[in-house]
Formats: structure tokens, C-alpha cells, sequence
């Protein structure tokens, strides 16, 4: 099932961020549709400065979660895929998997 | 190698203060997202696909050990334990907090470091030849020029908001070790026949979506006039260069646009306007910044012979090092391309004991060159052996200099936002198929790998490039043949479709193959696709 | 130091010289040419300041607009009116932000009127922070060059 994510960089440490409903993740796995709301919350949310450069993208429903539609907000999700040590996954040897 | 004086630090000091000002008011909500972005980026942060990104200058790609330390010292503290050393000589850092980056900038300042004009529409950092100082084949040592270019370029009031990035290169060899014809300006030191010291101008190269090699555009300029001649070209390009659409706004459509001739006479004309300012930089001061370039005191009669007894150490040499002006000195390539590695990557921990190698065995001096490798420029003969011992332990000893492994890649879609397919991962399987004895039997070839069109991995210079593209959400990687960023430069050719992942690699290979199959004695890959043509390559990769 | 002054005529304007405000309203530069009773004139970011120069017998005001604080265009077109002797008032009008009054002041500007009002105090630290430049430019700051040589 498609929905659409809102994402963008936590504005102090550059982290990439979800909306989750009520705050901002690291996981995408805490991501929620946003449905039509996304431009109206990543507004609020950069005037706030809670958020920078935040977006609103596609993604589909899986049992593991949301995944982006496009490779890149999937790389942003996880984090390098040549560097595995670095991502949100480091123990997953199969991580980079997720994302092609 | 240049050291400050107090002007220097002071200008370095204010302006780690004026960011620590400027992200202050950014994250108290004085400054939108839109306004501060430009001013972040002439300090060399950028918003990258994982977190900030710190691009910290490598002026003309010269440091000392000191300095080298403070880059390790960062990564460990502030960033993740490694840096990127990229094609402009200079090092970046993928993981920094804006919170952190004035204490970033501090730190640099304390070694005579800083991020000046590493981004944006900015008159960036200098780029020269690697082997400035220690060359056999230059005129002069062409970093003097590169410093006195980098002083009077920092913040220069009227080209602080160009159009576009501008980059200017300098050097001073007939083999072009600095690609400057690729560059918006790019400056080889010559003597004309009165023996005086003078410069070729050449204007209007680049890369990028629309690459040119840059023409010739004043075949001597009095060395004296080198800056009143640069403000000319670029008060002629920030006048009149398109400012309707990004991608056309570089000084080479300028100059494509007017014509060679038309833009040649117009910059003549505004350098006889400009000549009354006197804002060339007098050359008593050019003289006391070259006094710190003077030869380091090389040891009279340092013994010549290397004992090439063990093999894979004589490798080595023949591959990574090379001749120095010096009797009994060598100049010492240090691959930042291990096979299946990260071109350009080093961790603190090698960046570390680079700079300890380096104040060891090279008069505390390395140099970080366009193809992301390091090099220890004077270095004795005597103490090679040594040397590679330790570089080799530490993995850094890969003999692979200038062959297909030695693979020049962006970041790419792993780090980069605005790349449309990952580098890395394609340099990783090129250099694992052909990291064997395979390379050594093909020999010189230069494999450039971009991951968008943007050309930070200088595909269109690559002997053999790729570029990665975006093909309906999958990445997709075409070919290129016949590119060079030497003195003989030429932009390549697109061979046909693009490939998946391992389909580049097999095309790659077929093309080496092709060229196995027909080299006459003494052809690189780029000397037989010049003769050949690109249609026998063609047919084996398409076929 | 570098001391501003509000512009009477306008509450976000910033005035750095002590004559008397101007009161005739800037024309554009092809009307100025063809008026020859014009004093002020607005120059628009690709027009050529160069045009100019046989008139500053009766030029006071040159306001140079700044569509879009990133365009610098207007940067060169200051610089090419001073260095070719230009005294009058020089305005720089638009976009124009605390952080580019600087090099704008360093180029020849000697008035402002941004389109968002000025943090005055931060504008003041940003006159102040550097006490050395690099090179020479339309304004009284000395290259560092020629500190070090006497």
C-alpha cells in the first residue's frame, strides 16, 4: 500500500529525521502517512526549527515498515551502504539488501 | 611550506567567529534555511544526505604534519573516524553537527587550517601539482603563485556572490599533473624568450554537464599581473554571465557563448581598466611568501641506489614512486586505493601515521593529490625500504599508482544528494577484478567514476569514465572512452546505453580487452583508443 | 569605526555618510540618460554602470538593486563606479542582507535600504570582525600586503 513519509535533517546535528505523529525519529520504521498533511506539518515543523529541509516522499506499507519508494530516502534511511559499521543496522551483514 | 603571520591568523580567527555567529543565529531562527545556506557554504558545509558535510581547504594540496594530525584528531572527535580526500585536493568529513562546526573551524585555525570557500559561488580552493617543489620537470615551484592566488582571492569583496563556483589551478611542469585546462582558470608557469617568468592563460574549461576544454587565452602573462588578470576574467563573467539558470551560469558558457576571441577581448579590455587600481600583489610580497618554498636541505650525496631485493617492494617502487629533482631523494605515492576499498578514505589512525611518516622521512611535507592519493614528496632513497614497510602494515602500500584500480570516484549516492547512482560500489568491483596482475599487464589507465552529472569524479576525463544516472528509479551507469585531464586533455565519449551494476564492470572489461587485443608497443589504453577509434570498442562491448 | 546612520526618508534605510539625504527620486538608467536634468538613477543588475561615467558631474544618487541577495552583479557595478571616481551616494536596494554588508560597504556602498529590516547590532559586529583584508577595494582598508611591506 503507497503512503507518503515527511522527512528531513534534524536542524543542530544534520541527522536524518521521520515524522512519526507527534515528533521526529531516526527510524523509519517509526514513519507515519502523512497523507495530504505533509507540506502543513513540515511548515510548522521548519518554522519551529525542529526540522530542516524537510520533504515529503513516497514510500510503500511493508510488514517491516515503510519503504521509501526511491533508493535515495532508502540509503538515507539506513546510511552508507559501503559502510555497513556506519548505518542503523551495523550488526545486519545483509542490510544493504533493503535498500536496492 | 607558507607559514601564517599574525594577519593570516587574525583573518583565519575572525571568521571561525563569524560562522560561530552566523550557525548561532541559524539555530536561534535569525536566518532561514535559504539564507544561511549560502553562507554555510562559503565555509564548506553542506546538508548532505546523512548529516552536515565539512569540506575543510588543502591549499593546493600542500600540509605539514601537524596539520595532517589536527585532520585525524577531527575525525575522531567530531566525526566518525575518517576523512574523504577528494579531487581538489582537499578533505572532507561526512557526519558533522552544526552545532559543532565552529569548534571544527577553531581547531583548524590552531594548525593554520581552515573551510574558506570550499563551496558555493566562490572563488574556491587552489589546486596545483603534487609534485610542486620536488618535480624533474618543472620551471619553478608554481605554490607561490598558488598562495599569493589564495590570499587575494579570500574574500575578495566583489567576487564573493559569482554566478557559479570558480576554480583556479596552477602549474608549473610540462606534464599536467593538475588538469588545468579543466578548470575555470587554469595557469602554467612558462619563460618567454627573454627568459622572464609569465603565464598561459587558459579560461572556460570544465567538467561538469557542459565540459570544455578550456582555451588558451593569453599565451604570456607577465607573472606580475597574475591577479589583476584573474579580476578581469572575473569581473567580465560576474557582469555578464546568465544568471536566469544554474546550469549555464559557469564562466566556460560565458566564453562559449561570446566566442573565444569576442571574450578574450573583452577580459583585455577590462584588465587595462583594472590596471590603475593596482591590485596586483607587489612582488616584494611574492618574494617573501616563495622564500618559504625553498628546497628543504637535502642531504648532499644521499646514496642514489635502491636494493630492490625483495620483490613485492620493488613493485612497489616502480609503480608508486617517482623521480624527484633531488639526487638520492624519490617522490612517494601513497595509494588511498586499496582493492575493494573506498577511493580516497583514510582513517584517523592512517592519517595519523601519514603525518608521522611524513615528519619522519619527508621533511614534514605531504601533499594530497586530484586522484585522492597522498604523497610524501622527499623522501631519501635510503630510507624507501623502511618506508614501505610501514605502509604496508598499515595498509597503505598498494603498489597501483595511475593503473585501473587507482580509481578517482565521488562520493556518490552513498554520501551525496544530489547523486542519481552510488560510486564506491562500482570502484570496488572494477578494482576487485582487476586488482591482480591483470592491471599491471594492462598498465596506465585512468578510470574516473561520477555518480550525477555534476562530474566530481571527472568522468569526462577518465581514460575510461562512468557516469551514473538515474534510469526510472534504478541506478544505471554509462560508459565513456578517451577522456585525459593531462596535458593532452580531451573529454570522452559516451560509448552507447548504460549498464546495471555488473554490467559496467563486464563492459569495462571487454574494452580492456579490446585494447590488449590491438596496443601496438607503447600504447596506453588512451593512445590506442585514439588510433583505433571508438567503433572496435563498440563492437566488443555491444556486439 | 564604520558608524550608520537611519535614513530619514526611509525607517529601514542605513545611511553611512553625513550630507544631506537626496530628494529626487531615482529614474532608470535609460531615462537618466535622456533627461539631462536627472541626478539619481537606478541601476538594475545587468545593466551597465559603465554608462555612467561621462555624467557624474550631475549624479548624486546611484541606487544599484539587488533582485536576489545571491546575484552579485551589483557588487561589480559599485566597484567600476568608484575606481572610476564616482563620489556621490551609493545605494544598494533589495534583497540585501546583514551578512553581505561587508563586502558591500568594501566595494563602495555607503547607504541601504534592504528589503527586510537590519539587526542593527549584529550588522555592527559584522562591520567590525575583521581587522585585515586581503586586498584592496573601493574603501579605506589597507591590503595586508602592504602592512607587511610598510
Amino acid at each position: 500500500m503507497s503512503m507518503k513519509l515527511l522527512t528531513g535533517n534534524d536542524l543542530r546535528t544534520g541527522e536524518v529525521t521521520w515524522w512519526t505523529g507527534t515528533g521526529w525519529s531516526r527510524f523509519v520504521e517509526n514513519a507515519v502517512d502523512v497523507d495530504e498533511h505533509g507540506e502543513a506539518i513540515a511548515t510548522e515543523e521548519i518554522g519551529a526549527r525542529r526540522v530542516n529541509a524537510a520533504y515529503v516522499i513516497d514510500a510503500v506499507d511493508t510488514p517491516e515498515g515503510p519503504r521509501p519508494a526511491h533508493i535515495k530516502d532508502r540509503i538515507r534511511a539506513l546510511g552508507p551502504t559501503v559502510r555497513l559499521d556506519l548505518t542503523l543496522k551495523p550488526a545486519d551483514p545483509d542490510a544493504g539488501s533493503w535498500v536496492i | 611550506m607558507y607559514k601564517y603571520d599574525k594577519y593570516d591568523q587574525a583573518i583565519v580567527d575572525a571568521r571561525v567567529e563569524e560562522f560561530r555567529d552566523q550557525a548561532a543565529r541559524r539555530i536561534a531562527g535569525a536566518l532561514t534555511e535559504d539564507q544561511f545556506k549560502p553562507l554555510r557554504l562559503k565555509n564548506g558545509l553542506y546538508l548532505q544526505l546523512h548529516a552536515y558535510m565539512l569540506r575543510v581547504a588543502i591549499p593546493y594540496g600542500t600540509l605539514d604534519s601537524r596539520q595532517m594530525r589536527m585532520l585525524g584528531h577531527i575525525a575522531r572527535k567530531y566525526d566518525r573516524g575518517y576523512g574523504h580526500f577528494t579531487t581538489r585536493q582537499n578533505l572532507q568529513y561526512n557526519w558533522i553537527k552544526l552545532e559543532e562546526a565552529a569548534d571544527i573551524l577553531a581547531d583548524l585555525a590552531s594548525v593554520e587550517m581552515h573551510a574558506i570557500q570550499t563551496s558555493g559561488e566562490s572563488i574556491r580552493n587552489v589546486s596545483s601539482d603534487q609534485y610542486a617543489g620536488a618535480a624533474a620537470d618543472e620551471i619553478a615551484d608554481p605554490r607561490p603563485w598558488a598562495e599569493l592566488i589564495r590570499q587575494a582571492t579570500t574574500f575578495h569583496p566583489e567576487f564573493s556572490y559569482l554566478p557559479r563556483k570558480f576554480k583556479i589551478a596552477v602549474t608549473a611542469a610540462e606534464e599536467d599533473r593538475a588538469a588545468i585546462r579543466l578548470h575555470d582558470i587554469g595557469l602554467k608557469l612558462v619563460r618567454n624568450g627573454a627568459g622572464e617568468l609569465g603565464f598561459e592563460v587558459y579560461i572556460g574549461g570544465g567538467m561538469g554537464r557542459t565540459p570544455f576544454v578550456a582555451p588558451l587565452i593569453r599565451p604570456f602573462l607577465p607573472a606580475e599581473h597574475l591577479f589583476s588578470y584573474c579580476e578581469a576574467a572575473l569581473r567580465v563573467w560576474n557582469r555578464w554571465a546568465r544568471r536566469d539558470n544554474i546550469h549555464k551560469q559557469r564562466i566556460k558558457i560565458l566564453v562559449h557563448d561570446l566566442g573565444q576571441e569576442e571574450f578574450t577581448r573583452q577580459v583585455e579590455e577590462e584588465w587595462q581598466a583594472i590596471l590603475p587600481n593596482q591590485s596586483d600583489v607587489p612582488m616584494v610580497e611574492f618574494d617573501r611568501i616563495a622564500a618559504y618554498f625553498v628546497d628543504p636541505p637535502f642531504e648532499a650525496g644521499a646514496p642514489d641506489e635502491i636494493d630492490r631485493s625483495d620483490p613485492d617492494f620493488a613493485l612497489w617502487v616502480d609503480q608508486n614512486v617517482v623521480a624527484h629533482k633531488a639526487p638520492g631523494y624519490a617522490i612517494v605515492n601513497i595509494s588511498l586505493k586499496p582493492i575493494g576499498g573506498i577511493p580516497g578514505d583514510a582513517s584517523a589512525e592512517q592519517i595519523e601515521l601519514m603525518a608521522d611518516l611524513a615528519e619522519r622521512y619527508s621533511f614534514d611535507e605531504l601533499r594530497v593529490t586530484h586522484a585522492q592519493n597522498i604523497v610524501l614528496p622527499h623522501v631519501r632513497k635510503a630510507d624507501l625500504y623502511a618506508l614501505w614497510q610501514t605502509l604496508s602494515e598499515n595498509g597503505l602500500a598498494e603498489a597501483n599508482l595511475d593503473l585501473i584500480s587507482d580509481i578517482i570516484a565521488c562520493p556518490g549516492l552513498d554520501y551525496c544528494s544530489l547523486a542519481n547512482a552510488r560510486s564506491i560500489p562500482i570502484a570496488q568491483k572494477l578494482s576487485q577484478r582487476f586488482g591482480d596482475d591483470r592491471q599491471r599487464e594492462i598498465g596506465e589507465l585512468k578510470l574516473k567514476i561520477s555518480g550525477c552529472i555534476n562530474a566530481c569524479g571527472h568522468h569526462h576525463a577518465g581514460h575510461i569514465g562512468i557516469l551514473g544516472v538515474d534510469r526510472k528509479g534504478t541506478e544505471n551507469y554509462q560508459l565513456l572512452l578517451g577522456g585525459s585531464g593531462a596535458e593532452d586533455a580531451s573529454l570522452g565519449k559516451i560509448t552507447g546505453p548504460g549498464f546495471d551494476e555488473d554490467g559496467i564492470v563486464d563492459a569495462v572489461e571487454k574494452a580492456t580487452q579490446v585494447y590488449l587485443d590491438r596496443r601496438e608497443e607503447g600504447e596506453r589504453f588512451l593512445d590506442t583508443y585514439r588510433r583505433v577509434g571508438m567503433e572496435p570498442f563498440k563492437e566488443a562491448i555491444y556486439g | 569605526m564604520d558608524k550608520a546612520h537611519i535614513l530619514p526618508a526611509n525607517a529601514s534605510g542605513l545611511r553611512f555618510r553625513d550630507d544631506p539625504v537626496h530628494e529626487e527620486p531615482a529614474v532608470t538608467l535609460d531615462a537618466f540618460l535622456t533627461q539631462p536634468n536627472a541626478t539619481a538613477v537606478r541601476v538594475e543588475a545587468g545593466e551597465d554602470a559603465r554608462r555612467l561615467i561621462p555624467h557624474f558631474d550631475r549624479l548624486a544618487l546611484v541606487e544599484v538593486d539587488f533582485p536576489r541577495f545571491r546575484d552579485g552583479r551589483g557588487y561589480s557595478s559599485a566597484k567600476i563606479l568608484r575606481e572610476a571616481g564616482y563620489t556621490g551616494e551609493l545605494r544598494a536596494a533589495g534583497d540585501v542582507l546583514v551578512d553581505q554588508m561587508l563586502f558591500m560597504r568594501r566595494v563602495g556602498f555607503d547607504s541601504f535600504v534592504p528589503n527586510a529590516p537590519v539587526d542593527e547590532a549584529v550588522l555592527a559586529a559584522t562591520l567590525a570582525r575583521y581587522d585585515f583584508v586581503y586586498q584592496p577595494a573601493a574603501d579605506a582598508a589597507v591590503p595586508v600586503w602592504k602592512l607587511r611591506h610598510g
